[in-house]
């Protein structure tokens, strides 16, 4: 008879490979490899437009996307790189997706354009300060 | 199984087991290994005996909505359902041939698409163990037909693998096993595993080598008509003077390598996306039409929730009418809110502080599908490809052909992407007509002859535009499901939510559905007991 500690391991390891994670509806295997924005008018028009549209300017349905023309929220960088990095709400997280240095140039971007006019850029080691949120695929 | 350095054997695992907690416990055990449960559902809930007038609001009709409608009031409540749509169906959709459609930022689409053909914007497929699903069509008279998700005669493309050109899954399947197989069996002979398995199963993994892996009497993986046998032919086997077959070459091995071609076939392993599926036949929108047969009567459409409050008495909620913007009250004691996070998070909800941070933490996935209608279907004709899927690393992540009018004359239309992540947004941030022209350009890998010549309209869905949905599905974290999930799906005093975003099975039908008869039984009894 095995003790029944190296019993307990061996009924746990089974556990874990039964627990298989469900995955959702994706499109499959080897993921895609679309060009890599460098610029943050490219990071913008790639990843952004998606949702914030062309113009920056959002759009309303049944919940509404922000507008982010001539916006004083984005006036303490602080505020839009957390954003970017970690989501909220509808707002995806891009701490996985876009390198630091992709984030300070996006940002750089928004805050001057759309009507925007903080021209301090920012920068790599601004975007450092704000800690991804871990974040493990899960079910 | 790695357990302190040495590995275990099932049946080792299983007598280990037995000797643990007896027979009961072995036998939980076999179940658990060899005949997985299939799915948590157990029928429908059959609530009966609501307390005489008690009453509940239903927001959103999607599936999750419409499954508490009817559940809930065959069980005897008064429902009413708030709906953003002039559409039931929510996620659960199709485009037809003379459909509108308009984004937010709004680019209009008329969908060009001829009579009969569509495209799947959301839902597509549904897994054979998706129980709950299968039970409301079956119950609902919703037909459904084969969705042809494996097929060894569709391509893999890698941009960094053959120069670019698309090969057919089979053979590099078959290179990739044959290959592994020859390896493995030379750590055999070279008594690299000896330590790890018995000289009796040294045997009969070899044996299952040279079976599996189609290796010649050397152990070897060489061109023949075993490799043939799986990866297909030079010559098929024919009739007559010229019948015999004769083999094809096989691929450089460091060229199916730099494929991933392991991704594809574990990605069809997957028990989500396991054979069989299915599809309803018409359009994945005939689920959400059968669904509303049953409850259009309690739905009112182009409302838009913009206010839910809660308290003692009951629930209270405030929407918009869409056409002439007049705001209205409706009131229950309970509410059922299949509102999609993304919108939820920012209403004025009535939630409490808890449920509220909940609601913010699960941003949405996204994903662009498109439509293309071609004059004819010259995979079928002219690739021998009916159904499934072709990969490929583009963004656009894969092309799909459709499961349905086999063999037909006429305009068919396949999907033309199914991009997520960072190909998704690409996508999604062009106009409608900037997408098909992307598309076009890389699905032109796979049939570069005819992707254009035969093309004839198109239609898109960005998800992260989607008016009322503002993304494609709850993107959970190990992370967000210990902190939130709990509380997510607990009754904040009078309102529970449901939806895909409250289940494990997450960006499914199924899940949906799971989620709902779960949230409306848990307020079933609560009912009661108030
Ligand atoms: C691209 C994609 C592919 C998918 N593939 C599959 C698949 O192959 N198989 C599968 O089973 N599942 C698939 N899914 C998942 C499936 O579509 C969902 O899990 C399911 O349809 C969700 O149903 P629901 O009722 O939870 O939400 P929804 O269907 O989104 O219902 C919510 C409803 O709420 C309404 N609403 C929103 N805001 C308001 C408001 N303010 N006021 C009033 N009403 C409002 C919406 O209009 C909508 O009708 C896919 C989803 C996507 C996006």
């Amino acid at each position: 008879m095995r003790p029944m500690s190296q019993v307990a391991g061996l009924i746990a390891a089974a556990l874990c490979l039964v627990a298989v994670p469900a995955l959702a509806d994706e499109p499959g295997p080897g993921g895609s490899k679309p060009p890599v924005p460098v610029s943050g008018e490219q990071v913008y028009t790639m990843v952004c437009q998606s949702c914030h549209m062309a113009d920056g300017k959002g759009g309303v349905g049944a919940g509404s996307i922000p507008s982010l023309a001539n916006n004083p929220k984005l006036k303490i960088a602080a505020y839009p790189i957390s954003m970017v990095v970690n989501g909220r709400g509808a707002m995806p997280w891009f701490s996985d997706t876009l390198s630091a240095k992709q984030t300070a140039e996006v940002l750089t971007y928004v805050r001057t354009h759309f009507g925007n006019g903080y021209i301090k850029p920012v920068t790599e080691a601004d975007v450092a300060l704000i800690p991804a949120t871990p974040r493990t695929a899960s079910h | 199984m790695e357990r302190t350095g040495h590995k275990t054997t099932r049946r080792q695992l299983l007598s280990a087991i037995g000797m643990l907690g007896g027979t009961a416990a072995l036998y939980n055990m076999m179940t658990t290994l060899g005949h997985a449960a299939e799915t948590q559902f157990t029928g429908p809930p059959n609530l009966s005996g609501a307390r005489p007038g008690a009453s509940v609001i239903v927001l959103g009709a999607g599936l999750a909505g419409m499954v508490a409608a009817y559940e809930l009031t065959k069980a005897g409540y008064k429902v009413r359902v708030l709906e953003y749509q002039p559409r039931a169906g929510g996620r659960n959709w199709s485009l037809h041939g003379g459909d509108t459609y308009t984004e937010l930022g709004g680019a209009t689409q008329k969908v060009g698409f001829a009579n009969g053909n569509y495209l799947n914007p959301g839902p597509w497929r549904i897994p054979h163990h998706h129980r709950t699903l299968l039970h409301y069509c079956k119950s609902f008279g919703v037909a459904l037909e084969p969705f042809i998700q494996f097929n060894h005669n569709a391509y893999v493309h890698n941009t960094d693998a053959f120069g670019g050109k698309p090969q057919r899954f089979k053979a590099l399947a078959a290179d990739f096993e044959g290959n592994v197989a020859e390896l493995l069996g030379k750590a055999i002979d070279l008594k690299g595993l000896d330590a790890e398995v018995t000289a009796e199963d040294r045997d009969r993994l070899k044996e299952a080598l040279r079976n599996w892996g189609m290796l010649d009497h050397d152990m070897r993986y060489t061109k023949g008509l075993k490799s043939a046998s799986h990866r297909g032919y030079d010559r098929p086997p024919g009739g007559g003077v010229n019948g015999a077959p004769t083999p094809s070459d096989l691929l450089p091995f460091d060229e199916v390598l730099k494929t991933g071609i392991w991704n594809n076939m574990a990605f069809f392993m997957n028990h989500e996306f396991q054979t069989t599926m299915f599809q309803p036949v018409g359009g994945m929108d005939q689920i959400g039409k059968a669904f509303a047969k049953q409850v259009q009567a309690l739905i009112t459409h182009n409302a838009k929730v913009t206010k839910i409050s809660q308290d003692k008495k009951g629930v209270t909620v405030s929407y918009s009418d869409t056409g002439s913007g007049q705001i209205s009250e409706a009131k229950a004691d309970y509410c059922v809110c299949t509102i999609p996070l993304t919108v939820l998070s920012q209403l004025d909800n009535g939630l409490s502080p808890k449920m509220q941070a909940a609601v913010a933490a699960v941003p949405y996935s996204n994903s662009v599908k498109v439509g293309l209608e071609m004059k004819r279907r010259f995979w079928e004709e002219d690739a021998s490809i009916y159904g499934g899927h072709s990969f490929t690393n583009q963004g656009i992540s894969l092309i799909s052909y459709p499961n349905n009018n086999f063999f037909k004359d006429g305009p068919a239309v396949l999907l033309g992407a199914f991009a997520s992540g960072m190909g998704g947004y690409q996508l999604a941030g062009m106009t409608p007509e900037q997408r098909i022209e992307a598309v076009l350009e890389q699905g032109s890998v796979f049939h570069p002859e005819s992707y254009r010549k035969e093309f004839m309209n198109g239609a898109s869905v960005a998800w992260s535009r989607v008016p009322w949905a503002l993304g494609c599905c709850a993107r959970w974290t190990e992370e967000t499901r210990k902190e939130h999930y709990q509380t997510l799906v607990s009754m904040d005093d009078r309102i529970v939510l449901a939806g895909e975003h409250a289940s494990y099975v997450g960006c499914w039908m199924e899940g949906a559905l799971l989620s709902s008869l779960d949230a409306i039984s848990r307020l079933h009894k609560r009912a009661l007991e108030a």
